[in-house]
Order: C-alpha cells, then structure tokens, then sequence
C-alpha cells in the first residue's frame, strides 16, 4: 500500500527535463516534505501526480492506481490537493465556493456538503464563511485553499507550499493541522522551499534539484549528510591526499594548518581514523554548526547548481 | 458539473448586466418609438420600427434583429470564450480537474452551459419586447414578408420560432468559442477572439465578391430567421443555416474535447 510512486517520471520541455528521471515512493501515513529550490521541478512533479500534466516519460501512482489509467478518478476523489497558489470564485463566499467545488465531480456529493462546516471550522474561517473570498486576505484565501484540499475527507493530501502567505502564527497553525492529520493516518506530502519548514513537520524529507532527487532520508539524516568539520593536522597536503580515498569526503584546504571536510555519510570516527592510521596527527577535530540553508545548499550543489 | 455551471453564472454579475442590456434593447426601441415615432424620424427609419406603432409584436422580432450581429457574438464571446479560460486565468480550472472532473466532461458541461445561458437570453429579449410591445403598441395580427397575414397566436409562435432558430444558428459560433476557450489562459483573450471571429465572418459575409464562401461561413445563416415570416416559410436559408451551424458545432466541440483532453494544465 503506497500513497504517491513515481518510477523514471520525466517531464521534458524542449531540451530541458524539468523532472528527470524521478523515483519517488510515499507510504500510508507518511508526513514527506518535498524540498528543493524554485524551478527545481517540485511543482511540475505534483502536477503530473494529479493528472494536469502529461509525463514525458515514467509513470506515476496515486493511491496504487496508475495516473494516466484507469482508477484516476478514484483516486483523485480520494486525493486533496492545492496547487501553487489556492484558488476560487472571487464573486462567491468561501462557504459558497466550497459547495460549487462540493458538487463537481464524482464521488459522493452529499458527504462532501455535509462535510463543509467540518473543514471551515477546521482551517479557522467559520466567521468569515459568508464574506465574499474578494474581501479575504491572503492568508484566509490560503485556509481556504487547505479547507477545499480537505472537503473530500482524503486520504492524501498533496499540498504544494502551503505555508505560503501565511504570518509565522498561521504558518505554525497549518503545521500543527497537517501534523495531527498525518498522525490521524491521513498521508501527507507538502512541497516546500523552506527547510525549516520541512524539519519542523516531516517524518521524511525529499530534496529535490533540477529534475532529480538528489538526498532522500528523515530530516535529521539530512543534516548528518552534509555536515561538515574543521580539521587541524600537521600536514594538510598529506591529509588531503588520504582523505581523498575516502567515500563521499570532500576536504579543502582552510588556511596553512586546517582542512574544511565535507562528511557526505562517512562519519567523524572514520575520517578521525583514516587520518591517524596514515600518520597525520590530528590536534583538532570541530564539527561545524551548520545553518540548514548550507545543508540545502551543500546538497544542491552536489548536482553541479551553481550556488 | 451543467448545473454546478448554472449556479455559478446565476451568482455572478456579469450575467444579469448581459441579461439587463440585451432585454434593454427591445424595451428602449419601444419607448423611442413611442416618444418619436417613425413618421417624424423620416423614410430612411427601418422597415421594422415603422411597423412597431401598429403591432406591438414588432418590438420583439425588431429586437432579435438588432441583438443579432453584434450582440450575440458578443455574449457568446462572454460566455463561451471565456468558459474555460476564465477557469484557468483564475486558477479554478486545476482544482476542478483534480476533484475529479473528466476533461470531456468539463467542456460539455462548459458547451451546454454557454448555449442554455444564450437560449434565456433570447427568450428574455422576446418576453421584454413582447410585454413592453403589448403594453405600449397592443398586439394584432401580423403581416408577412410575403403580403399574407398571421393571426395573433400564430405570429407570436413564429417570433418563438424564431428565437429557437437564432438559439440553434448560434451554436457554432459558440461551439468555436468553446475551443478558443481551451487554446489560451486569457478569459479576456478568448473572449475577444470569438467576438471578433463571429463578426469577421459577418463582415466577410457582407463582402459581395467572397459570394463563394459565404453558405460556410457560420454566421450566415442567423438573418434566415426573417424566412419565417413568409407564406409559405422558405425552409431553404434556414435548412441552410442549421447544417452549417450544426457542422461548426460538431467540428469543433471534438477539437475543443480531444484538444484540451491532452492539453498540460500548467494554469
């Protein structure tokens, strides 16, 4: 039982592979963040797991069911989705653009009526129900968006940035909703340009540059991955050369006296070892704080993005 | 998803100003007429609106006749052009897709929504002009194009007659605008391209030299209507008018179905 499978999922517009050559599996129950710059192909992937894009290349599954095959509309009547920004009828109110969205489509209609309070209430807008969406703001428009996603009581949810817009209270807010949701057993898989964002709520993370998937792991895993040390050794050339033989180690020089180490999955230990069975001494070992924007970047870079 | 459509439009401005100007129209020719009738406005003043001070059943025949050549493109423009666009420009149309609505589906609930809107509007411009017609001119057995005469029931059955008829010429143009619809994420954009694709093809129609390409043009047929009032009714224009019609209806809500069921939704 997966949520979402994507298998060599290529999207390709001209020479460009926006997504290129996408593996991706959610389980039930997950909470999987989908992190990666602008233009990194988090929006194109989401699209063509919802069936608005058709896929260069690869398949893709929703629910278990094949997207561009049969069983889509099952498993889109099953599925909540916002995408990018929310969007809905400016001359209606909320609760009215939540009927029209209510009888579209398939499914059962009456329990999705029935179910318009519930999800008002849950996304904070019951007082502002009846308000024209011209007049909201944007972070009501964005409860809104999250109020329609859950209208059909899905059992995914696929939701593309949706903090956006939000002041920190409504960003927490929203957090705390999608967690207690993936706790209830509701799957969840949010994109997200911001790590912090990600790390605060994921039970797995996705990194996602130009096309690829680039890291894949629970947020703390990621950290691990790129964290980095400084080195003091009485040799740094020497250093270098033995560091060079050791897997996913990326070590530069950082003055006369120093190395900077990229740790890539080895572990402090073994490059502390490395060292020390070549002949280096090691008089200082400091692992680096790092800031989850380096992370991020230290990851994106691995896939050759300037950065 | 047709009657999702209809709620909609019955909740939004915009229909009830279509609705307000086009039963405006009869309404005002007949309070013109009345304030200033045709014998002082000299002999250029239209067949019709001289008419209208005798019988009040003109004022609805000579409303259907103005509403038609820019009018009517224009509302289909509206509600057609801007059918599926409208949807993608204001971001709805992903969501609806993925609630799920069949693609297929969509355009036709989109199609058959546009075309019912169309249908009341002229219902609504004979039932002004009629009432206003009545009330200000009476009503009283109609004189045909052909010298004959149609009493007062069967006069106004032919006024019916020919909105059913105009409601039916317009389908191709509506059906064009259905497609026009699905190439572009400009409500405003496609709204424009059908107006102006429905009054090119009334301009070109009126060019005496293209005389070859004017029976397929689909704007042609829609002055037929006037066939109706003759003893006995020339079918051939109005035969003529609905094959086209109904081919440029045909035509294109298959290009507008398997055009936009493999379109990427990227709005």
């Amino acid at each position: 039982m997966t949520a979402l499978v994507a298998r060599g999922l290529t999207k390709r517009y001209g020479d460009v592979d926006v997504v290129d050559r996408l593996d991706l599996r959610v389980e039930r129950g997950e909470l999987y963040g989908f992190l990666g710059p602008n233009g990194a192909g988090k929006t194109t992937t989401i699209r063509m797991a919802l069936g608005l894009i058709f896929p260069s290349g690869g398949e893709v599954e929703l629910l278990d069911r094949p997207v561009f095959g049969d069983g889509r509309s099952e498993a889109l009547e099953r599925t909540g989705a916002m995408i990018e920004e929310p969007a809905s009828y400016r001359y209606l109110s909320g609760r009215r653009n939540l009927e029209v969205f209510a009888r579209a489509g398939g499914g059962d209609v009456g329990r999705r009526l029935a179910r318009i309070d519930a999800v008002l209430g849950l996304t904070g807008l019951s007082d502002a129900a009846t308000k024209r969406v011209k007049a909201y703001s944007q972070g009501m428009r964005q409860r809104l968006g999250i109020a329609m996603a859950l209208l059909g009581d899905p059992e995914i949810l696929v939701l593309d940035e949706p903090t956006n817009g939000l002041d920190p209270a409504g960003m927490r807010e929203i957090r705390q909703l999608l967690r207690r949701l993936a706790d209830e057993g509701t799957t969840v898989f949010v994109s997200s340009h911001l790590l912090g964002e990600v790390e605060a709520m994921c039970d797995r993370v996705g990194v996602l540059s130009r096309g690829r998937l680039v890291a894949e792991g629970p947020p703390g895993a990621l950290r691990g991955a790129a964290q980095r040390l400084l080195i003091e050794v009485d040799d740094v050339h020497r250093a270098l050369v033995i560091l060079s033989s050791v897997t996913g180690v990326e070590a530069s020089l950082e003055g006369t006296a120093a190395l900077r180490v990229r740790l890539g999955g080895s572990t402090a230990a073994e490059v502390n070892a490395a060292l020390v069975s070549g002949g280096v001494a090691v008089s200082a070992l400091v692992p680096e704080r790092e800031t989850l924007e380096d992370v991020f970047l230290a990851l994106v870079e691995d896939d050759g993005v300037p950065g | 998803m047709y009657r999702v459509e209809l709620t909609k439009a019955a909740r939004r401005w915009r229909t009830w100003l279509v609705a307000g100007a086009l039963g405006g129209i009869p309404a005002l020719i007949v309070i013109a007429v009345k304030l200033s009738p045709p014998a002082q406005a000299g002999a250029d003043a239209p067949p019709f609106l001289v008419q209208i001070v005798r019988n009040g059943l003109f004022a609805p025949l000579t409303g259907l006749a103005v509403i038609q050549p820019f009018f009517l493109p224009l509302a289909a423009g509206l509600f057609a052009g801007d059918a599926i666009a409208g949807e993608a420009q204001g971001g709805t149309l992903r969501y609806l897709l993925v609630r799920p609505v069949a693609r297929t589906r969509l355009v036709l609930a989109k199609y058959a929504g546009a075309m019912t809107l169309l249908g009341l509007m002229l219902l609504w411009v004979v039932a002004v002009g009629t009432v206003f017609g009545a009330v200000v001119f009476g009503l009283g057995p109609l004189p045909t194009l052909s010298g004959t005469t149609l009493s007062t029931g069967a006069a106004f059955l032919r006024i019916l007659g020919a909105a059913v008829y105009m409601f039916l010429a317009v389908s191709g143009i509506v059906a064009i605008g259905t497609f026009v619809s699905t190439l572009t994420d400009s409500g405003p954009g496609a709204t424009v391209a059908t107006v102006i694709l429905g009054i090119a093809s009334e301009i070109l129609d009126n060019i005496p030299s293209l005389h070859v390409i004017h029976p397929y043009l689909p704007t042609h047929g829609w002055l037929a209507f006037t066939d109706l009032f003759r003893f006995p009714i020339a079918w051939g224009g109005l035969r003529g008018g609905l094959v086209v019609s109904l081919a440029y209806t045909a035509v294109f809500l298959a290009a507008a179905v398997l055009w936009f069921g493999r379109k990427d939704v990227a709005s």
